[in-house]
């Protein structure tokens, strides 16, 4: 076994030869002392040739032997050049996404000494996105160099960056106590200011990204509620479990995937969205049928029962899965993110959940507007005798109206399921929430749902950046108690006589 | 007539029936147990053991909050699922006096409470001053939950926000306070709150004589809440409050103004919650910010609805219905506590609309028609 | 908050145009006038319930109010009583009391009282209760925890008990009445308020012939001592009544004058009678 290894070595070894590897530098690597390792590694890794990066990743595997065949043995600070140096050599990897991804290993760890390697691979990328970076890094690594003009220059390239440490060695840079000359000082304040710029742009785009995304979360969970409390009056707070209900039959589609369909596992999600919403509305239509029917207009007392079936649905949940949350996993093709500034990267399940929640918006808008039943429901809300007058069948209306609540609730469970934690009290934590939403948007009134939902999400969002997730939460709901002093009809009023306040 | 003093017709609110039954019920709780639990030894089957003095205890607290629950919902109409606030406000601002009363025996031998020396913190916040005057510490459990609720009320009621639309507020309200105190910087402990109470005004805490004094004190104050409510929904105050609870347009369009009267009954209401948190918290050994929790403040409704709403008896009942289930469902078989709360409240708003003061109203008449 | 910035404008223009300051207080009768409503608009969402309304009631009048569904009867009531604000306008009681700038609850004080169409009563207090809390004294909470109901008080309700016939009835929950009994209980618990106007919308819905008879012969000998404004569509009450008749239409005044007068005004035939 030995000489089969020691074979391959030399092996390697003439071919390294061959593709102009330092023979002296690669005997190095066998060296007793670790600074003369350290200076062999340094020195193949400047060679930016395939064939450095073979060997030292075999070093780094502990696969190189040295010419007597004993394994070279490396400590963890030449590991930790090795390791600079292999992503160094990456950047000559044929792959495009090897070398992306090495590029944006080295610009959070750059070095100084790594800088004639980089100008290397920055002048054979062809590549433009990674040659833009490669240009960034290299000026990174150029920043601090002796001569002016070359810190000049690297100053100047760094204008195009969009990472806050650049950010920040930029403002050193532009600091007489850092730079000497004036025009590498003038020059670093610029890029500094352009940077910053960039940032604060990004960081809003972000920032307004995650607010459209709780946004959506909260409009999902509120848009049920829009129809049972907003449409029909029934003030449900069993709503929150009807979420779980949604969340949870996403739990048993994965199960049920994973035993019986693995290859199509990343589909289970698509096959969730009608289960929920059925599973959901069933448990719907059994509430309305069996408590809230004999309820309605009594708007305190249907809050109280429902309050007591929301305590026997959490621990139905408990007694079914456990107390436990259970494990839901994102489908491989929700997972990762979208990258459209190097400092911001948007979640893939957020930006699916927010087209899920328009896909569900549009859903709710067609039934209650262009729809026979939508027109039965709305006709019952306005004038119940007169609906039942014309012939239509108010109860089943009822029932069917508060399962299509449920079961837009069941949908909304679907997309908590895939970034909230799911267990028998996750939906506690969304009632109060939910009927604000719908509060603030006014009863009754789709469209103020869907601008509360918004508003409130990316406010909420806003507030967070400065004062932390919990007084954000806080000064959001004091608000809404504030707001609706001032206009207790919610953003979108009816208004006229028919309004009893 | 109306030369008849005032105290007369005060306590003459209370009829003879219901004197006799505070005179048993005073009788009971304030010489009875007592003695059963201080003097008779620990081994006679007539000794009344420390638990369920704490456990009566604790349930008289909470009846006190069912009783101002049913004063705001029974008589008045508005149904609050925040009033778990203004009961943890009077806990905490009691229970800061406790923690003060630790001294130096708490685990770190500091004069700061445990969990300012666990954050780091050097001093107390300046809220926290006079925390160890136990007058002071009095007046904040009478000032803080009314004076919060005033604030709330008067903006509340003045933009005439009524019915579910009230509720909603109140559940935010208390949602919004619980997780205020859920963190560490607002000084109240956090998550943990207070507990490991050592002493009340030099006294042991857990000594069997303190036990039985807060336990007199909170019958007292519930047999006086029951005197006090009766006054009031007896008085014209009272019947203008029934009015409001019918037709509250038609209450100003005669020439009142029920801002004021529900402004009262509301800050009434947090007040004497207020003091029954304040009597809890002794007694049980511990506040958190779980007290503030919207499920804690909706339960409070169901003790009322299950004795009966506006009987003010009725809720002394229910509040001792639903927590002795408690209290044995929590012991035998939990899993099926928040089936048996559940369906209570179920059962309750769908076939006992009246409590089961209401149900043996019912039966009486029944039994007397035959 | 706008609105009370051009409220004090329109005060002060109002005061100049007037002659004399504008104070809150007693009702002044100076001119004969109880009620003066100038050029009121109300509107919902573009819809315009009252169009620059105007119109005077006499101290001691009795006036009736007639037009078609939508005419703004009822939302005419709801500005005089508070309940809906005016947009535009003057509304003031008396020559002094400008009602746009008070509560319902301080509108009812200054003495106006009004029946709602549908009977609202107490329906869980005793009729005796209902009366009592009508009853003119002072409403304020901190003076009713201690009030005490003497014997002028309970004379006086025992009066009206008798006078709206339900002496008989006083202990039972007003809730148990019959709809007609409702009726008059609330007519009952406006007399209690002893209001200088009276705003009474159709007081007679429900009410069978014998009782609308006594309804209109009370009303009438209400009139003189106080000032009754009556919304009714049922013409033969309003002939029984005889004042001056009103047409509403489309939230302004169509017609005036008495009965005879405006049945054969070609207007109201057309939108009104003649259909």
């Amino acid at each position: 076994m030995r000489h089969f290894f020691f074979a391959l070595l030399m092996l390697c070894l003439s071919l390294a030869a061959h593709a102009a590897l330092d023979p002296a530098a690669v005997r190095q690597l066998a060296a007793e002392e670790s600074d003369d390792k350290i200076a062999a590694i340094q020195k193949l890794a400047l060679t930016a040739e395939p064939d450095a990066l073979a060997l030292l990743q075999q070093l780094a595997d502990g696969t190189l032997k040295d010419e007597n065949g004993e394994d070279i043995t490396i400590n963890n600070r030449v590991r930790r050049e090795l390791d600079g140096a292999l992503a160094v050599l990456k950047l000559i990897d044929p792959d495009t996404k090897v070398r992306y991804k090495a590029v944006k290993e080295i610009a959070t760890n750059v070095d100084a000494g790594m800088a004639p390697m980089l100008a290397r691979a920055r002048d054979r990328e062809t590549e433009p996105k990674i040659r833009a970076l490669l240009i960034e890094v290299h000026a990174l690594a150029t920043l601090k160099d002796a001569d002016p003009q070359i810190r000049l220059a690297a100053a100047k390239a760094l204008a195009t960056s969009a990472d806050p440490n650049t950010k920040a060695l930029l403002k050193a840079q532009s600091e007489p106590a850092n730079e000497t000359e004036v025009d590498v000082r003038r020059a670093a304040f610029q890029s500094y200011l352009a940077v910053k710029d960039r940032l604060t742009l990004a960081e809003t785009l972000g920032r307004i990204f995650s607010g459209l995304s709780l946004g959506s979360i909260l409009l999902l969970a509120a848009l049920g509620l829009a129809i049972t409390y907003g449409v029909m009056g029934v003030i449900n707070m069993a709503h929150g479990e009807l979420l779980m209900i949604g969340a949870y039959a996403t739990y048993g589609m994965q199960g049920l995937f994973r035993a019986h369909f693995p290859a199509h596992e990343d589909w289970y999600l698509l096959a969730a969205v009608p289960v929920a919403f059925f599973a959901a509305a069933a448990v719907g239509i059994l509430l309305e049928r069996t408590v809230i029917r004999w309820l309605y207009g009594r708007a305190l007392e249907t809050l109280l029962a429902t309050w007591g079936l929301s305590l026997m649905l959490i621990q139905a949940a408990r007694v079914i899965f456990g107390a436990q949350n259970v494990e839901v996993a994102n489908p491989e093709w929700m997972s990762g993110g979208l990258e459209i500034l190097p400092s911001i990267v948007l979640p893939l399940n957020r930006i699916v959940i927010v087209g899920f929640a328009l896909f569900v918006l549009v859903l709710v808008w067609v039934l209650m507007n262009r729809t026979r039943l939508g027109m039965f429901v709305r006709a019952v809300t306005q004038n119940r005798g007169m609906a039942g007058c014309v012939g239509v069948p108010t109860g089943r209306i009822d029932t069917v109206a508060f399962a299509l609540g449920a079961g837009i609730a069941g949908l909304g469970g679907v997309a908590l399921s895939q970034i909230a934690n799911v267990g028998p009290d996750m939906g506690q934590g969304y009632i109060v929430d939910s009927f604000m939403v719908v509060v603030l948007g006014g009863v009754g009134q789709l469209a103020g749902a869907v601008w509360a939902a918004l508003g409130l999400g990316i406010v909420t969002k806003f507030i967070e950046s400065w004062a932390g997730a919990v007084i954000a939460k806080i000064v959001v709901l004091v608000f809404i108690i504030m707001f609706i002093q001032k206009r207790p009809q919610g953003l979108f009023a009816l208004k006229g006589r028919f309004v009893e306040s | 007539m109306s030369r008849t003093p005032f105290i007369v017709r005060f306590l003459g609110a209370t009829p003879k029936q219901g004197w006799i039954a505070i005179a048993i019920a005073a009788a009971i709780t304030l010489v009875l147990l007592p003695a059963l639990h201080l003097l008779v030894p620990a081994s006679s089957p007539f000794h009344v053991s420390a638990y369920v003095i704490t456990l009566v205890g604790k349930i008289m607290c909470y009846a006190i909050v069912a009783v101002a629950m049913d004063l705001i919902w029974g008589y008045t109409g508005i149904l609050s699922l925040g009033h778990g606030v203004f009961f943890a406000l009077g806990g905490y601002a009691f229970g800061m006096y406790l923690m003060r009363q630790i001294g130096r025996d708490g685990s770190y031998q500091s004069d700061l409470p445990d969990f300012m020396v666990f954050l780091d913190w050097k001093a107390l916040p300046w809220y926290w001053t006079g925390s160890d005057s136990f007058l002071w510490s009095l007046l904040l459990v009478l000032v803080v939950p009314a004076l919060v609720a005033l604030v709330f009320g008067f903006f509340a009621f003045r933009s005439r926000i009524k019915g579910v639309y009230f509720s909603i507020i109140t559940q935010a309200l208390t949602f919004a306070a619980m997780l205020f105190f859920f963190r560490n910087e607002t000084g109240f402990g956090g998550n943990n709150g207070f507990t490991d109470f050592k002493r009340i005004l030099g006294h042991s805490i857990t000594a069997p004589e303190m036990r039985v004094t807060l336990f007199a004190l909170t019958a007292a104050m519930l047999l006086g809440t029951l005197v006090l409510g009766r006054y009031l929904v007896t008085s014209k105050f009272g019947r203008v409050l029934a009015a409001i609870r019918d037709a509250e347009s038609r209450v100003m369009f005669i020439g009142y103004n029920p801002l004021h009267y529900k402004l009262f009954i509301w800050t009434l209401s947090a007040l004497l919650c207020g003091i029954a948190g304040a009597l809890y918290v002794p007694q049980v050994g511990i506040i958190n910010p779980g007290e503030m929790s919207p499920a804690n403040s909706i339960e409070i409704a169901i003790w009322v609805a299950v004795g009966g709403r506006a009987t003010l008896v009725g809720p002394v009942l229910g509040a001792f219905i639903v927590n002795l289930a408690k209290s044995f469902f929590t012991v035998a078989f939990p899993e099926y506590w928040l089936f048996f709360l559940g369906a209570l409240f179920v059962v309750v708003t769908l076939w006992l609309p009246d409590g089961v003061v209401g149900l043996w109203r019912k039966l009486r008449n029944k039994g007397v028609a035959a | 908050m706008t609105a009370h910035t051009i409220d004090r404008e329109q005060a002060w223009e109002d005061s100049t145009s007037i002659g004399h300051p504008l104070v809150q207080g007693e009702v002044d009768l100076s001119h004969n006038v109880i009620l003066y409503l100038d050029n009121v608009t109300v509107s919902f969402d573009g819809f315009r319930a009252l169009n620059a309304l105007s119109l005077n009631i006499d101290a001691g009048e009795l006036r009736c109010i007639i037009g078609p569904n939508g005419a703004g009867k009822t939302t005419m009531m709801d500005v005089i009583t508070g309940k809906t604000r005016a947009d535009r306008g003057k509304l003031f009681f008396g020559q002094t009391i400008d009602l746009r700038r008070m509560t319902e609850a301080e509108i009812a004080h200054a003495g106006i009282g009004r029946k709602f169409q549908k009977p609202t009563v107490f329906e869980n207090l005793s009729v005796f209760e209902n009366l009592e809390l009508s009853m003119k004294m002072d409403k304020r909470a901190r003076v009713s925890l201690f009030a005490w109901l003497d014997d002028d008080a309970r004379d006086k309700v025992a009066d009206t008990l008798r006078l709206i016939r339900l002496d008989g009835e006083a202990g039972r929950p007003a809730g148990l009445l019959s709809h007609g009994q409702k009726q008059w209980l609330e007519i009952g618990m406006l007399l209690m308020q002893d209001p200088k106007l009276l705003l009474l919308d159709e007081p007679v819905a429900g009410m069978t012939d014998d009782e609308t008879a006594r309804t209109g012969e009370l009303f009438k000998s209400l009139a003189g001592k106080h000032s009754l404004v009556v919304v009714e569509h049922d013409m033969a009450f309003i002939e029984q009544l005889g004042g001056v008749v009103t047409v509403l239409h489309e939230g302004s005044v169509l017609a005036e004058g008495d009965l005879a007068t405006v049945q054969n005004d070609q207007r109201v035939i057309e939108v009104y009678l003649g259909r």
